[in-house]
């Protein structure tokens, strides 16, 4: 009972995250398992860029490159050779060798380049990758893509839900950590002040590549499992819509907070889904881009710090005032 | 005594104007040397170049006899040279103690750990509580940085260089701006860590009494190049100095 009274967020969380397991079993429809699914993937996504934009600063347009190779290394792996268990372990580690060498040398480029040039950079990285995705037919089937069969394992949509919902635990859990270490400290002072986190020592370089590194291989991950869910490919998983997305969901749930960024998912592909339906209906639905960029103007405007950023700080203030009023009491 | 940071001919150039010019001083262990010059006479300047923070045009930089004029400022901070700045440099969104917290991690050396929760090393608080004690900021630990005043955020400052214990301390105008009541706590600060006697000192400062009274030596910068150095007596004595930059100033 203690527990729940100090660990109030953590209980909450299991709860969620117990109601989510469950509720593949009492609530049996196919389309909510695969929207909450794919919640589960964008979140995966969502909360790797999280921790390149909330917690290191670092602004990334290039972010689904990494979804992207992720996503072309389990339909390769799946299609060239047969959907087993093995050589889904062998696109794992494929997606995590060629996401981490590439996320290091873009980690690299940090040190030279301003924030925006970075930024440009990345983008032009990620439209490198599109473009090899088009040319290199015999590997990718070009624009069209290709479809491609998953192991036993993963075919039923309850299973592969609770794969998602594991993995997206897993990888909360994972950054949670990961972000309150010694060195994801740094990297939150980085934020905050780059040069001052040199001068107290800290090679700032170093953890600009550790906070690429990871999140280049988490993306990968998302996008292994995105893949996987439609099974098919093709080269919009490269596209521009990938990293907005991403951006979108990290800044609407609140930046540097990670449980911001799984919210951001859901509520983005919530939209996603209710505007897909919207569109039958008239077709300005369907320029739902317009929709998230006024969505993005009004959180920015009036919530800069997303959802929950704005809950935390309101909770922040109320606990402030408890020691200032028993003083006041004292003093009167 | 042992030379420990030595500057050679050390000058940097912006655009056509010279503001550092072929400065070369010795300052030996444990000394405490204070810098004094009108405002534009290259002072925090040529506290950027032994910090590493700009890069001389002309001339070198030596710790401990090595030729440290190519090495970056996080290297330098390890070998030993700290510094504040003039320009209050902390991180805003961070609270007092993590931005104590996270100087004393460096000192520590735990820099690429990863695995372990940060509160498990609570020794890193304790340690950083001390620090904010000591400059009399232990009332403000959880407030963010940013929501501090301005004579706090000083002292802030002060405890984060502080907690990097380096050899060399490189206090650019601890006090300027601060609240007269918050001056005293600095000074004393200052004092003790003097008194301690196992750290090298250089202080850039306006007060000339704060200055006379702490210093083993004084240098006088104007208009980049050195005018004079020498023990507080000689410099309060020196004509140039008196008519150069002193005159202005009612002791
Ligand atoms: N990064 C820079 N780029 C261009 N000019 C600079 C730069 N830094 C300093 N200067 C110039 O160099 C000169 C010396 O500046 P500096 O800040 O070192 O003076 P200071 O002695 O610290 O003065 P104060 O007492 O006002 O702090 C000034 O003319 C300043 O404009
Ligand atoms: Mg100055």
């Amino acid at each position: 009972m203690k527990w729940i009274v100090n660990n109030r967020m953590n209980a909450i969380y299991i709860i969620i995250a117990a109601f989510l397991f469950l509720l593949p079993f009492v609530y049996e429809s196919r389309n909510m398992l695969i929207l909450l699914t794919q919640i589960f993937v964008f979140a995966i996504l969502a909360m790797s860029y999280d921790l390149l934009l909330g917690f290191t600063g670092i602004v990334s347009f290039g972010h689904a490159m990494f979804f992207g190779i992720g996503a072309y290394s389990i339909g390769i792996f799946m299609k060239r050779l047969e959907p087993t268990m093995l050589h889904f372990i062998y696109a794992v580690l494929a997606t995590i060798l060629i996401t981490a060498i590439v996320s290091f040398i873009v980690g690299l480029l940090t040190l030279r380049l301003k924030s925006h040039f970075y930024a440009m950079l990345t983008m032009a990285l990620a439209g490198l990758f599109l473009v090899l995705a088009e040319k290199w037919r015999t590997l990718t089937f070009g624009n069209d893509g290709f479809t491609f069969r998953v192991p036993e394992l993963f075919i039923d949509r309850t299973n592969f839900y609770i794969i998602c919902l594991v993995s997206m635990i897993a990888v909360f859990m994972i950054l949670k950590r990961f972000t309150n270490s010694p060195l994801g400290r740094v990297l939150q002072a980085i934020r905050e002040n780059e040069q001052r986190t040199e001068s107290l020592g800290y090679q700032v370089l170093h953890y600009k590549i550790a906070a690429s590194v990871v999140s280049g291989v988490l993306a990968g991950i998302a996008g292994i499992f995105y893949a996987m869910s439609l099974r098919y490919v093709n080269t919009s998983v490269f596209a521009m819509d990938i990293t907005l997305d991403a951006l979108l969901m990290t800044i609407i749930g609140g930046v540097g907070t990670l449980v911001g960024a799984i919210i951001g998912a859901g509520l983005i592909e919530f939209a996603h889904d209710g505007l897909t339906e919207l569109a039958k209906e008239h077709w300005i639905f369907e320029r739902w881009i317009i929709f998230f960029g006024i969505i993005y103007i009004l959180v920015v405007i009036f919530f800069p710090l997303g959802i929950v950023g704005t809950l935390r700080k309101f909770t922040w203030i109320r606990k402030k005032q408890h020691p200032a009023k028993k003083k006041e009491n004292l003093a009167g | 005594m042992t030379t420990l940071i030595e500057t050679d001919q050390l000058s940097i150039t912006f655009g056509g104007h010279t503001a550092v010019d072929s400065v070369s001083i010795k300052v030996s262990e444990k000394h405490f040397k204070s810098i004094i010059g009108p405002n534009g006479a290259g002072k925090t300047t040529f506290f950027n170049l032994l910090s590493g923070q700009l890069a001389p045009t002309k001339g070198k930089i030596y710790f401990r006899g090595k030729d440290i004029t190519k090495l970056s400022p996080t290297k330098r901070t390890r070998e030993g040279i700290g510094r504040s700045f003039q320009i209050t440099n902390v991180f805003p969104n961070l609270t007092v103690l993590e931005n104590v917290r996270l100087a004393v991690q460096s000192r520590a050396g735990v820099r690429y750990q990863m695995l372990f929760h940060y509160k498990k090393y609570r020794e890193f608080e304790v340690k950083a509580l001390e620090w904010l004690r000591l400059v009399l900021l232990d009332d403000k630990v959880d407030s963010l940085a940013s929501n501090l005043a301005h004579g706090e955020k000083r002292k802030l400052e002060m405890a984060m260089l502080l907690a990097l214990e380096t050899e060399v301390l490189l206090l650019d105008e601890p006090t300027a701006g601060m609240s007269l009541e918050d001056v005293p706590a600095i000074l004393e600060v200052i004092k003790r860590i003097k008194d301690q006697g196992n750290r090298t000192i250089i202080l850039i400062e306006h007060k000339m009494d704060m200055i006379l009274d702490l210093s083993d030596s004084v240098m006088v910068l104007f208009n980049g190049r050195l005018l004079a150095d020498g023990t507080p007596e000689e410099i309060m004595k020196n004509e140039t100095v008196q008519s150069a930059y002193l005159g202005g100033i009612s002791l």
